[in-house]
């Protein structure tokens, strides 16, 4: 059954007409060609489509798109305006921090997410002191981006474990 | 997917009435559970009525002293909110140690209490399970049973309840409030899951249509507690074995005594286990590595491990014993292992 729905997304105003069903993250990529956003594991385990609704970080792939109507939805696409890169953007190319860049946008939208959070003095599981102030230790970041897995992550180690395999079969 | 229908509830009352006149009708609040079971046809209903734009968002101080947490709170604004932090860190830190941030953001307090157990086998519709389908099976039994129970299962069902979230309400008695066709009822967290039996499907005391608004904290009770999760990885993945632990120890007399302590335990049973015969053990006791070993030991008498989880029981011992060390700050002594520590 069809519904309608109504999405600011990156800044540009949406009304579309959905199947109960739709996820925000099909709506976003399907519906309104809006790729940033990624699909990796469809199930809330991976991160790769996180988007900020709201201010908010969120996995697209867990939220029907209905229950945000009327919302405005940011992909990292939205946080880099027009291609102006934003600090954190410059930050992941200065710091070469992807290989194949799938789970990036995903990364980006938690960071920018989880920097405000950290701003807003949330604290996580790792902050010693509920009741402080909050600053991220490297521990803190890890913690808080937890939830962003990269399948790339681990390259240099599978790398490393071919060639000991290749090595010890010749 | 199958299709339903779709509704967005206006007002508690009418989504009650709206699920408990349909058999097929389903809540949905942040969906993070809900919507992860429709695509794995784990769950297959007819009307999803959306409980998101529901009044059900405050954090109010009640006249005793203690915090009433609407149902549809998120569990990221429910850890930080600052009475909370300070009134009950072990909440604040269970409520941390779940998942990640973006799915925190989404989780509410009673879609997580409600959230469905993560048996591998319950979630892979292709398998036997007599959670999803009565009388069909059990698939866990003679299975993978890393993350199943050692407390508590019975021959139809070994599996556990996945919230950190339920552990520390436990432990902090708190009373769920629910609003059903009839009007409201109350009922303390640690009755309102079951334990399997022959009726594994039955995951809560909940009639169909009833809604959880909100959950409500007593006031802050004296001494030293915190949450404390191990699991496969530093972060990110479902408690192997968690405790929520508070201890009160009188440090008048010549020798300090305990005067209180709760303890719940999680990923051991198919709800939060509220440990109350390591409690009796552990009050009016002296606080020394002894008496906290004799306290895991009387819970864990019961433990009833299948093949391959035969480590947590070592391991909840381990984690008791540990907790309550730091939270009286008695050194700890744990003993050498006495059963066979299985890593698979
Ligand atoms: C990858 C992943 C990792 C996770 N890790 C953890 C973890 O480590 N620890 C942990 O505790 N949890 C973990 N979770 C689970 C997560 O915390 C729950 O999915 C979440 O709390 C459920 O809340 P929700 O609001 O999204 O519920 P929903 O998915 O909307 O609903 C869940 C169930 O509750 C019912 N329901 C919801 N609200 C109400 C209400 N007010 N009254 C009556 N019924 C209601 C729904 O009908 C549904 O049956 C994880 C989830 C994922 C996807
Ligand atoms: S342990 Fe329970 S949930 Fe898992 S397969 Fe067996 S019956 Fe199903
Ligand atoms: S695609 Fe949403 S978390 Fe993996
Ligand atoms: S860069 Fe390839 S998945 Fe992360």
């Amino acid at each position: 059954m069809g519904h309608s729905l109504h999405l600011t997304v990156d800044g540009q105003e949406h009304t579309l007409v959905v199947d109960s069903r739709t996820t925000l993250l099909d709506a976003l990529r399907d519906r309104l060609g809006v790729m940033s956003a990624k699909k990796g594991c469809d199930h809330g385990q991976c991160g790769a489509c996180t988007v900020l609704v709201d201010g908010r970080r969120l996995n697209s792939c867990l939220a029907l798109a209905l229950t945000h109507d009327g919302a405005e939805v940011m992909t990292a696409d939205g946080l880099a305006p027009e291609g102006e890169l934003s600090t954190l953007h410059r930050a992941f190319l200065a710091h070469d921090a992807f290989q194949c860049g799938y789970c990036t946008p995903g990364q980006v939208c938690s960071a920018a997410g989880m920097l405000a959070e950290a701003a807003d003095n949330a604290p996580s599981v790792v902050t010693e002191d509920l009741e402080g102030p909050v600053e991220l230790s490297e521990e803190e970041i890890r913690e808080r981006m937890s939830g962003n897995l990269c399948r790339c992550g681990a390259y240099v180690n599978i790398v490393a474990a071919v060639r000991r395999a290749a090595e010890e079969s010749r | 997917m199958n299709p339903f229908d779709y509704e967005r509830a206006a007002d508690a009352a009418g989504a009650v009435t709206t699920v408990t006149d349909r058999p097929d009708a389903v809540f949905l609040a942040g969906g993070t559970n809900l919507v992860d079971h429709l695509k794995l046809g784990v769950a297959e209903p007819g009307l999803v009525v959306d409980i998101n734009r529901l009044e059900l968002t405050e954090v109010e101080a009640l006249d005793d002293g203690g915090l009433r947490i609407g149902a549809m709170v998120r569990n990221s604004d429910a850890a930080a909110d600052p009475r909370i932090r300070r009134d009950y860190p072990m909440l604040a830190r269970a409520l941390l140690s779940g998942a990640s941030g973006q799915l925190r953001n989404a989780a509410t307090m009673g879609g997580n209490l409600l959230q469905r157990t993560r048996c591998v086998y319950f979630q892979d519709t292709s398998t036997p399970c007599n959670k999803r389908e009565p009388g069909a099976g059990c698939s866990a039994i003679g299975g993978y049973t890393r993350y199943h129970a050692i407390l508590g299962a019975s021959a139809d069902c070994v599996a556990t309840h996945p919230s950190d979230m339920a552990v520390a309400l436990a432990a902090l008695d708190a009373t769920v409030v629910v609003l059903g066709a009839t009007g409201e009822r109350r009922i303390p967290v640690t009755e309102l899951h079951r334990l399997p039996g022959d009726r594994p499907e039955q995951d809560t005391v909940l009639e169909h249509g009833e809604l959880i608004t909100a959950l409500e904290l007593p006031p802050p009770r004296p001494g030293a507690s915190t949450y404390r999760k191990i699991r496969d990885r530093a972060s990110y993945a479902f408690a192997l074995v968690s405790v929520a632990a508070r201890v009160d120890v009188d440090t008048a007399g010549r020798a300090p005594v305990i005067r209180e302590a709760a303890i719940a335990l999680g990923g051991v049973a198919h709800k939060p286990w509220r440990a109350r015969a390591a409690e009796a053990v552990l009050r009016g006791a002296e606080p020394t590595a002894e008496t906290f070993l004799a306290a895991a030991d009387a819970e864990l008498e019961a433990a009833e491990p299948l093949d391959g989880n035969r480590f947590k029981v070592q391991m909840t011992r381990g984690a008791i014993c540990t907790l309550l060390a730091e939270l009286t700050g008695v050194p700890e002594a744990l003993p050498e292992s006495t059963t066979e520590d299985t890593h698979e």
